[in-house]
C-alpha cells in the first residue's frame, strides 16, 4: 500500500477512559471493558456492530492470545483480531493497523483497547520486576539495568551533548502536573514544583521519582470506523490525517544512537501523508514515560530546535494556554500509566481537544493535533496527526 | 535474597561465554563485509552473511553514557546501591552494556577511558569495567 492512502481512511468516533488511579475491585480486563463501554456509548453503536478488535499486552494479566481473550470477555465475535506488542508504541500502531484493515474493507468498525490494573492488581515490586524483562535477558539484565536507568543514560547523553541542566529538566513534570490538574479523571491531583521534582527520591541519576511515570489502574479505548459510516453516528468524528511508524532496535545496547531516535522518521511519514508540517499543529500529546522523553520527541517531531526543546517547558509554552500545549491531559507523568493504555490516553485526549468544549483545559481553536507513542527504550515509534475536518 | 544472574549460554553465545571464563571478550566479525558487532548472532546484521568470525577485543574503551542506580533493578542488586551501569564504546568500535566497578566508580563522567576486568558470578565470570585514569 503506497504512503498517503491512510489519509482520511478512518475517523475516531468514540473514546473512553476507565476509572483511573487505585481502582480496587476491577480486573485489567474489567478496566478495558469499562473504557470500551464508555467509548461505544459515544457512538450509539451496539456491541455487535464491532467487527474488529485490537489490543496490546498485559503484565498483570499475561494471557496468551490477549486479543482473543478480550473478544471472549466482551462477548464479541469479530472478523479481525490481534494482539499488537510494540510496547508503549502499540496504541498508535493499532490505530494504523485498524486504518489499514478498514481501508481494505477487511473490517468496518474496530475497537482498540488497552489497560492494566498495575496499581492494585499486583504489588508494586512485582510490577517493577515484570517490567525488568525489557532489558536484554543475557547481556543487560546481569548488570542491574532498570528501565529508569536506560532512560537515565539517554538523559545523561542528551545533557552532555546539549548542556541541558538537571534543574531545567525538572520543569517537565511540573508543567505536566499543572495540565493534569485541569483533567477531572487524572490520577494525580496535587500541584508540584520543579523543586519538588529535585527533592523527590533519586532513582537512577539524573532521574528522580517525579521524573518517572505513574503506576496506575487504568484502561483506555477508542472506536474507529470509515468516514462514511462515521456520518451516521452520534458523536463528532475526528479524522486521521497522517500516520507513520519507524522501528530501529529493541534493547538500548543495539540503539543506533542515544540522541537520535526513530521519531524523526515516523513523524516525517505522518507529516507527508497529511500534507502538513510541525507549524500546523495546535497541540501535541507526546509519550512521557520519563521527563526527558517528551523533550526528545518534541525536537524529533520538528516542533522545536534540536537541543533547545526544554525552553518550551521552562517558558510556559507547553502549558494549556501556551503557544503549543504539550500533554494537555497530564500525560503518563500525571494522568495515568498502565501499560499500553498510557499512550492510548494521548490519542483519547487529542480527540477530545479536537471536539472542543473542555473548559479550562481546552486548547483554543484546536483544529489539528499530533500524537506520538514510543515503545521499548525509544525503540518503536509511531506518530499520528488528527484533525476536526477531513482534508 | 535472589542470586545475581550468571551467564546464560545458547547456540549463539556458547563461545562468547566460554571465552569470557578465560577472561577474554569476543566480538563477532563478518567474514564478508567486515562489520564488527557485540551481540552474538547467527548472521551479520548488515549484509546477512552467515560467515561469522570471532575476534578478541582489547578490553579498552570509553564511557558512552552511564547512570548511577539508586533504586535497585531487582532484590538481587539491593545491597549494591548505589551502583553504576554503563554503555561502553569499545576501542574496536562496537558498544556494549556493562557495569563500572571500583572505589572511584561513582566519579564517572561521559568519555572517561575504561578497562575491562571480571567479576565472579557463582562459578562463572562476567566482564565489567573500571576507570582507567
Ligand atoms: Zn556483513
Amino acid at each position: 500500500m503506497p504512503e498517503g492512502t491512510l489519509r482520511n481512511s478512518v475517523a475516531i468516533v468514540g473514546v473512553g477512559e476507565s476509572d483511573i488511579g487505585k481502582v480496587p475491585g476491577m480486573t485489567g480486563l474489567g478496566l478495558n471493558a469499562q473504557a470500551a463501554m464508555r467509548a461505544l456509548e459515544e457512538t450509539g453503536l451496539k456491541p455487535s456492530d464491532i467487527d474488529g478488535l485490537l489490543t496490546a499486552y498485559s503484565f498483570t494479566e499475561p494471557y496468551f492470545m490477549l486479543g482473543s481473550v478480550m473478544c471472549e470477555y466482551l462477548g464479541i465475535k469479530p472478523r479481525f483480531n490481534a494482539s499488537v506488542i510494540v510496547g508503549g508504541g502499540s496504541p498508535a500502531v493499532m490505530l494504523k493497523h485498524a486504518a489499514e484493515a478498514i481501508a481494505m474493507g477487511q473490517a468496518e468498525t474496530v475497537l482498540i483497547c488497552a489497560g492494566e490494573n498495575r496499581a492494585t492488581g499486583t504489588s508494586r515490586d512485582e510490577a517493577v520486576a515484570a517490567l525488568l524483562a525489557v532489558g536484554h535477558p543475557y547481556y543487560e539484565q546481569p548488570y542491574g539495568f532498570s528501565i529508569p536507568a536506560f532512560y537515565a543514560m539517554i538523559a545523561q547523553r542528551y545533557m552532555h551533548k546539549y548542556g541541558l541542566s538537571r534543574e531545567d529538566l525538572a520543569h517537565v513534570p511540573a508543567v505536566t502536573r499543572a495540565n493534569a490538574l485541569l483533567h477531572p479523571n487524572a490520577h494525580m491531583k496535587k500541584p508540584i514544583t520543579p523543586e519538588d521534582v529535585l527533592a523527590s527520591k533519586p532513582i537512577a541519576d539524573p532521574l528522580h521519582m517525579l521524573d518517572c511515570c505513574l503506576i496506575s489502574d487504568a484502561g483506555g479505548a477508542m472506536i474507529v470506523t470509515s468516514p462514511e459510516r462515521a456520518k451516521d453516528l452520534k458523536g463528532q468524528p475526528i479524522y486521521l490525517h497522517g500516520i507513520g511508524e519507524h522501528h530501529t532496535h529493541e534493547h538500548l545496547m543495539c540503539a543506533p544512537s542515544l540522541t537520535e531516535f526513530g521519531a524523526k522518521e515516523s513523524s516525517r511519514i505522518a507529516y507527508d501523508m497529511a500534507g502538513l508540517g510541525p507549524q500546523d499543529m495546535d497541540f501535541a500529546e507526546l509519550y512521557d514515560c520519563f521527563s526527558i522523553v517528551p523533550v526528545l520527541e518534541f525536537e524529533e517531531l520538528g516542533l522545536g530546535k534540536e537541543g533547545e526543546g526544554i525552553a518550551h517547558w521552562t517558558s510556559g509554552a507547553a502549558n494549556v494556554g501556551g503557544a503549543l500545549p504539550i500533554n494537555t491531559h497530564g500525560g503518563m507523568l500525571s494522568h495515568a500509566h498502565a501499560g499500553a493504555a498510557g499512550g492510548l490516553f494521548g490519542i483519547v485526549e487529542a480527540v477530545r481537544q479536537l471536539r472542543g468544549g473542555l473548559g479550562a483545559r481546552q486548547v483554543e481553536g484546536a483544529e489539528v493535533g499530533i500524537v506520538h507513542n514510543e515503545g521499548g527504550i525509544l525503540s518503536s515509534h509511531c506518530t499520528l496527526i488528527l484533525g476536526r475536518e477531513p482534508r | 535474597m535472589t542470586a545475581l544472574l550468571e551467564p546464560t549460554r545458547n547456540a549463539d553465545s556458547q563461545e562468547f561465554w566460554d571465552a569470557m571464563q578465560q577472561e577474554k571478550l569476543l566480538l563477532q566479525e563478518c567474514g564478508d563485509c567486515g562489520a564488527l558487532d557485540f551481540m552474538p548472532r547467527h548472521m551479520c546484521p548488515v549484509c546477512w552473511s552467515p560467515n561469522r568470525k570471532w575476534r578478541e577485543a582489547s578490553g579498552e574503551g570509553t564511557v558512552h553514557s552511564f547512570s548511577i542506580v539508586r533504586r535497585a533493578s531487582s532484590p538481587a542488586f539491593a545491597s549494591r546501591v548505589p551502583y553504576v551501569v554503563v554503555l561502553i564504546d569499545l576501542a574496536e568500535g562496537p558498544r556494549m552494556p556493562s557495569a563500572l566497578v571500583g572505589d572511584d566508580a561513582l566519579s564517572v563522567t561521559i568519555g572517561d577511558p575504561v578497562r575491562m576486568t571480571f567479576e565472579a558470578r557463582g562459578e562463572e565470570k562476567l566482564a565489567v569495567f573500571e576507570l582507567a585514569k
